[in-house]
């Protein structure tokens, strides 16, 4: 059996441990256009934060292409055809099985006036931390657009060797995907009270060389421009091959809609259970999850990746965030302190949680989430104030701790 | 494999388990001076309410999804221990956020901390199992 691989991070590598698990023999390629061994792309920003190094950044072991016996191929997959994947330096690639798990690219809006930068950036790969880590100084001002996960981990990472920070975006909150009005403003306060500025519901109307100038006729003068605005899947491969919505159309076994072509990771959409509706989730767990699926699969296992929710655990300066889930139904709220929580639940079902600061045990919140447990079944009123094992019955807990 | 096991209907709430956990920590020779006058942080924890307890570590999941979930890499299986290479952690989370049974935690020293049937520290029984007087947390292969 030859299993390709197109994608080195996540859920490649989820689908290589998927498929070793059932079938030791098989022959395995990955191909990959960036030249690196397999990296935590999360950990970017705690690279240039001095946190990690490329070393210790690695998400599996050097020794792990050699022990499952994978053959490595540096290039582009540019086309998929018949049963073979044609790449950018002329060679074919046979295959009997194939993972597209291409992830996804930055999404760079069209801007006027955004060829007049010099110095821009996007902030999803090693190299492109690398070549911002090269422009960054003590004297430069950075203008950083996009308040989500990605800009503002990529803030968090450059803050110390910049002179000043500003980060704008269209939305009126920051992380405006994980967290609501309130949440945000106590992630916000925190940030800002590192150091960073923020400019919100605003927009570039132009660029014009080091300055932007916004809708509102504001200017900002800047050095450096981060584009951090959004992600797009990088489905391209599959045009005219399988069924494309907004991401790759996968069912619970990661296959597409073409035979033998199964797709996982930031590429796909999937079936968000909470709240029913198919998503992009671009988040590694998920990633990692739906790749070692595809492969069992691919290998002639059974496996379903069925209880896929969006969840997102993430730091900044210390302070940590916790979300899962959507954010429809009634709500439990709590304040305390610096703890921020609130449970979003109907139906007798939980649908989402945003814990800020302590995030103990949100696990249990997850699991309740993820199973859609009925909560009249569980003591609900003590897992809102303290999530435990304690909440289930005697019979759930001697079950779960048997 | 051995894993650990509780059973609630033998658990004092005496938080035994979780001062020997804590000490299996430390390399000291002496728990009491090894813990005098600090807050214990312990990978085994006592829920209790209303006169029911019982303690709380890592299952070792057959199905880790606090491995699967990791971003790093740091959570591997290692002879169906589930282990934590704390260089790697640069504490996102994500397995707290993963783990259905709260069983990791947030530690003091840049990494989070899960039981890890104390092969790092000792010899054969992990420390909880040693110190509960009463039989309430067993070391044994069920499945
Ligand atoms: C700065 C940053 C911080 C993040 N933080 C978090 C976090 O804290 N928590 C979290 O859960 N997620 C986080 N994410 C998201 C997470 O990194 C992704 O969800 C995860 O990497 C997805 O894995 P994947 O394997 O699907 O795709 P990717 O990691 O995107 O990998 C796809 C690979 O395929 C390659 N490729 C694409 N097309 C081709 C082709 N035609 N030929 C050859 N190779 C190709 C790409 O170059 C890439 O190497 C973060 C992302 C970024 C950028
Ligand atoms: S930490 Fe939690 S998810 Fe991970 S193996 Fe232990 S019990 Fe299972
Ligand atoms: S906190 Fe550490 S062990 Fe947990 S998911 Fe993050 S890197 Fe992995």
């Amino acid at each position: 059996m030859k299993y390709v691989i197109i994608g080195n991070s996540a859920a490649g590598i989820g689908a290589v441990e998927g498929i070793r698990q059932v079938d030791k023999e098989g022959e395995i390629t990955i191909i990959s256009n960036e030249p690196h061994h397999t990296y935590s792309r999360p950990l970017i920003s705690y690279l240039l934060l001095g946190k990690t190094t490329e070393e210790k950044m690695k998400y599996r072991g050097d020794e792990f292409y050699d022990r499952n016996n994978v053959n490595f191929i540096h290039a582009t997959a540019n086309k998929i055809k018949k049963k073979q994947v044609l790449l950018d330096n002329g060679e074919r690639v046979d295959f009997d099985k194939l993972l597209v798990a291409t992830g996804s690219s930055a999404f760079v809006p069209p801007f006027e006036g955004l060829a007049s930068v010099k110095d821009k950036f996007t902030f999803m790969s090693l190299d492109d931390a690398y070549k911002l880590n090269d422009a960054l100084a003590s004297d430069k001002k950075v203008l950083i657009i996009g308040a989500g996960l990605i800009g503002l981990k990529c803030a968090e990472g450059i803050l110390k060797r910049v002179a000043h920070i500003t980060v704008l975006d269209l939305a009126p909150r920051i992380l405006s995907s994980i967290l609501d009005d309130d949440g945000a403003k106590v992630v916000q306060s925190h940030l800002e009270g590192k150091g960073i500025e923020f400019k919100l519901a605003g927009s570039v109307k132009v660029f014009e060389a080091n300055t932007a100038v916004l809708n509102n006729g504001e200017k900002i003068d800047f050095d450096i421009l981060v584009l951090a605005v959004g992600v797009r899947p990088n489905t391209a491969l599959l045009n005219g091959i399988a069924d494309i919505e907004r991401g790759i159309a996968v069912n619970a076994k990661s296959q597409t809609s073409a035979p033998d072509i199964y797709a996982a990771g930031d590429c796909t959409q999937t079936l968000d259970v909470s709240s029913n509706q198919n998503k992009i989730m671009a988040l590694l767990p998920n990633a990692y999850m739906q790749g070692e699926c595809a492969g069992l699969n691919m290998a002639g296992g059974e496996k379903n990746f069925d209880k896929a929710i969006p969840m997102n655990a993430i730091g900044f300066f210390g302070l940590h965030v916790v979300t899962a889930g959507n954010y429809s139904g009634d709500v439990y709220a709590k304040t305390e302190s610096n703890d921020y929580k609130r449970l979003f639940y109907s139906d007798n079902k939980l649908n989402g949680y945003i814990l800020i600061g302590n995030v103990e045990k949100a696990g249990i919140y997850t699991s309740l989430i993820r199973e859609r447990t009925p909560l009249d079944k569980i003591d609900f009123a003590l897992v809102c104030e303290k999530p435990g094992l304690m909440a289930f019955t005697k019979e759930d807990r001697m079950a779960k701790l048997s | 494999m051995k894993r650990v096991y509780v059973n609630e209907k033998w658990c004092l709430g005496c938080h035994l388990c979780e001062y020997h956990c804590a000490f299996a920590g430390t390399n000291g020779k002496d728990m009491a001076r090894s813990l005098k006058d600090i807050k214990i942080n312990p990978k085994i924890k006592i829920e209790e309410k209303d006169g029911v307890s019982f303690a709380v570590s890592c299952r070792h999941c057959h199905e880790p999804l606090c491995v699967k979930g990791c971003i790093t890499g740091a959570l591997s299986v290692s002879g169906g221990v589930i282990t934590i290479d704390r260089n790697r952690c640069v504490n996102c989370y994500t397995c707290i956020l993963s783990c259905p049974y709260g069983a990791i935690s947030p530690s003091e020293d840049g990494a989070v901390q899960k039981c890890e049937l104390c092969i790092k520290t000792s010899k054969g029984t992990p420390a909880c199992v040693e110190g509960c007087p009463n039989g309430a947390i067993v070391f044994e292969e069920r499945r």
